[in-house]
């Protein structure tokens, strides 16, 4: 298979914990500016799958290329986050003792070393950069506020608002959704499609209703390895994926 | 949020008080030292100010401290090893100031060399007759180590406790090394008899004063560079990568290079603090490598308040004070004191004295809020209507063990 015209690329790929086999020889190709939902049970091996993409975790074997060239099992987290993958964990996770904007603007894309954040001073554009931002995740009123006082729902939009300050090429959305209210689901499902716009997503989700709002290719992961790929539609009438769901 | 900025202010305000004082103490001390009469009620005692300089000595090393383990949570039990350091680069200096007024009158070699037989000054005592020389030491020697320490610890990813533990085996294993007679440095009894710093007899009552006033200047000065450190971008990352590193990882900061800095500069300045300690209490040998003292260190920041930058400082003077009374009265009780000590405020003060009367105050001002707020007839505290949160997995099969508690990342 070509790698070309691909920004994330993973080929027989197997990961193990203790002799417990999380991945297994997984293969996933995502072109360029797509957005692919993936589905699965628990355990299914969707986050291992992320962990590997972001440089968190070592595949033992398989190819994983981003842009088609590069080879991200030889780099680690921040290289990786520097290419332009950027990550929403399971977990929300944000710097919780900062304010809202403090959060944005350590997301904010610019350089990583010391001495300029050292010396950094807020310059007109990230200002409007970060209000841009804090409008579109609706987080605006409460920019001088902690981000330890937020909701659930609101830390998972303020972690995808850091993800856009970040601008990366590749977004990796896990669970997104999770804790939130029927209304603010809907409102995150048309998030990411506006951010489908120019950006490639992968969004790890069990919602079907969720998945269903985003309308896009689904992937459907079971114990470590593809199990059915194509539309809602065509994944969820398949027979395989009834049974892995109504088995359990 | 409004009270979060006048929080904030209040902080400010209070690192500008602090600095104040600081300032005023250098100079209002010296002076009811020398120039009251000793029978004046105003006049400070010589043995006073040498023993305040001292604790300032402590509390810029509490300071130190804090920049690790309060802003980025590295809880170094190794801190004591930078300060010695520092304190030997100044003792070398002080030593080679003796010149030939030592026992043995050897115009090169200070007297411990002379007694155990050295031929001639080993190589790395040159330069150190230079107070420059020795200056740039007390920087480059503790910033050298912490550096070259913590890029291995930080690059492994070594943390917690772990850490912790090898930062306890790194004084002690400095401890160990300059125990030793042929290490160069005076084995256990150290250095020692110092006669003239600068070309000012130490013993001297002004060049006390001015021992005092330049610590209490430093500390200063530490104060607002720490203030600068942590209310800048960087100071932000670093408490980032305390409370949820990894996420600071997939931002694509480099979390190790982060701590690194802060730990070099910690370092530095407890290398300082150990250089204006010297001078004052006229000796410093391997004991202030015992890794109890950099354990006394963690216990004076927490109690007065790690993370806030003046909670070591006070916790540094109040528990130093009363160490110093206490010993008189009991002092074979002392270390069991400050380890209940320890244990009481970790159970009853959790974020030390300067964390308990910023929520006593957080509470007198809600309270207040409240009260004008119930005269006005408005709720201060308008709860936002309850949530209906659907659960996480809603869909085939019960997929998903993830609560809607926030959890940092792993
Ligand atoms: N670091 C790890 N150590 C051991 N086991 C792990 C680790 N990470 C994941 N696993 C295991 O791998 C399997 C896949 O987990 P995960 O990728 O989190 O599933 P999903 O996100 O699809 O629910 C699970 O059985 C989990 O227990
Ligand atoms: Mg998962």
């Amino acid at each position: 298979m070509s790698k070309s015209n691909t920004i994330l690329y993973l080929d027989g790929v197997s990961v193990s914990f203790d002799g417990f086999r999380a991945i297994n020889n997984l293969s996933l190709v995502l072109d360029k500016g797509e957005m692919r939902a993936i589905i699965g049970p628990n355990g299914a091996g969707k986050t291992t799958m992320m962990d590997i993409v972001t440089g968190k975790t070592r595949p033992d074997s398989g190819e994983v290329y981003f842009d088609g060239q590069v080879d991200l099992t030889k780099h680690d987290e921040a290289e990786i986050a520097m290419m332009g993958i950027g990550r929403k964990f399971q977990k929300p996770t944000v710097f919780e003792s900062h304010t809202i904007e403090d959060n944005l603007m350590l997301a904010l894309k610019g350089p990583r070393s010391i001495f300029p954040a050292l010396f950094h001073r807020r310059s007109a554009a990230e200002a409007r950069r970060i209000d841009d931002i804090l409008g579109i995740i609706r987080l605006g009123d409460k920019r001088d506020e902690l981000a330890a006082n937020l909701s659930h729902g609101q830390k998972q939009w303020l972690e995808i608002g850091m993800l856009l300050a970040q601008d990366p090429k590749l977004l990796l959305v896990d669970e997104p959704v999770a804790g939130m209210t029927d209304a603010e689901t809907e409102e995150t499902a048309r998030l990411l499609r506006d951010i489908a716009r120019d950006h490639s997503v992968i969004v790890v989700e069990h919602d079907m209703h969720f998945v269903r709002e985003l309308g896009v290719k689904v992937t459907c992961l079971h114990e470590g390895s593809v199990l059915s790929e194509g539309s809602l539609d065509f994944v969820s009438a398949d027979e395989r994926v009834v049974e892995v769901y109504l088995g359990r | 949020m409004i009270t979060g900025r006048f929080f904030a202010a209040g902080a400010d305000r209070r690192i500008a008080i602090t600095i104040f004082i600081l300032l005023a103490v250098a100079i209002i001390v010296p002076l009811l030292n020398l120039a009251v009469s000793p029978t004046s009620a105003f006049y400070v005692p010589s043995y006073v100010v040498a023993l305040t300089g001292k604790y300032l000595c402590y509390a810029l090393l509490a300071l130190a401290l804090d920049l690790v383990w309060g802003y980025c949570g590295i809880l170094s039990l190794g801190h004591g090893a930078f300060f010695a350091l520092g304190g030997y680069a100044m003792g070398m200096y002080l030593m080679r100031q003796i010149g030939s007024r030592g026992v043995y009158g050897n115009p090169l070699l200070p007297d411990f060399m002379v007694f155990l037989n050295y031929g001639e000054l080993p190589w790395f005592w040159y330069g150190f007759d230079q107070f420059w020389f020795a200056a740039i030491m007390v920087l480059a020697v503790p910033g050298l180590l912490a550096f070259v320490f913590g890029w291995f610890a930080f690059r492994s990813r070594v943390t917690g406790v772990y850490l912790s533990i090898i930062t306890q085996a790194m004084t002690y294993a400095l401890l160990l090394a300059f125990f030793r007679n042929d290490m160069g440095f005076g084995g256990n009894n150290g250095l020692t008899d110092f006669k003239d710093i600068l070309g000012y007899n130490v013993q001297a009552d002004a060049t006390r004063s001015a021992l005092f006033a330049a610590s209490a200047v430093t500390l200063a000065l530490a104060v607002f560079v720490t203030w600068a450190i942590v209310g800048s971008k960087y100071g932000k990352l670093l408490m980032a990568v305390r409370d949820a590193e990894s996420r600071t990882r997939f931002l694509g900061w480099r979390a190790e290079n982060v701590k690194l800095f802060a730990f070099t500069v910690s370092a530095v300045m407890a290398g300082i603090a150990g250089a204006l300690y010297v001078p004052q209490v006229g000796i410093i040998n391997p004991g202030e490598f015992e890794p109890s003292n950099s354990i006394e260190v963690v216990v004076w920041a927490a109690v007065g308040g790690r993370g806030t930058i003046v909670g070591p400082i006070i916790g540094a003077l109040v528990v130093n004070a009363g160490k110093s009374w206490f010993t008189g009265v009991l002092p074979a009780f002392w270390l069991f004191a400050l380890g209940g000590l320890f244990v009481a405020v970790t159970l009853f003060l959790p974020k030390g004295i300067v964390g308990m009367w910023d929520s006593w105050r957080g509470n007198a001002r809600a309270l207040r809020a409240a009260s004008i707020a119930e005269e006005d007839g408005t709720d201060p505290d308008v709860a936002p209507p309850p949530k209906i949160v659907r659960s996480a997995a809603r869909t085939p099969g019960d997929w998903s063990a993830s609560g809607p508690e926030p959890q940092p990342a792993e």
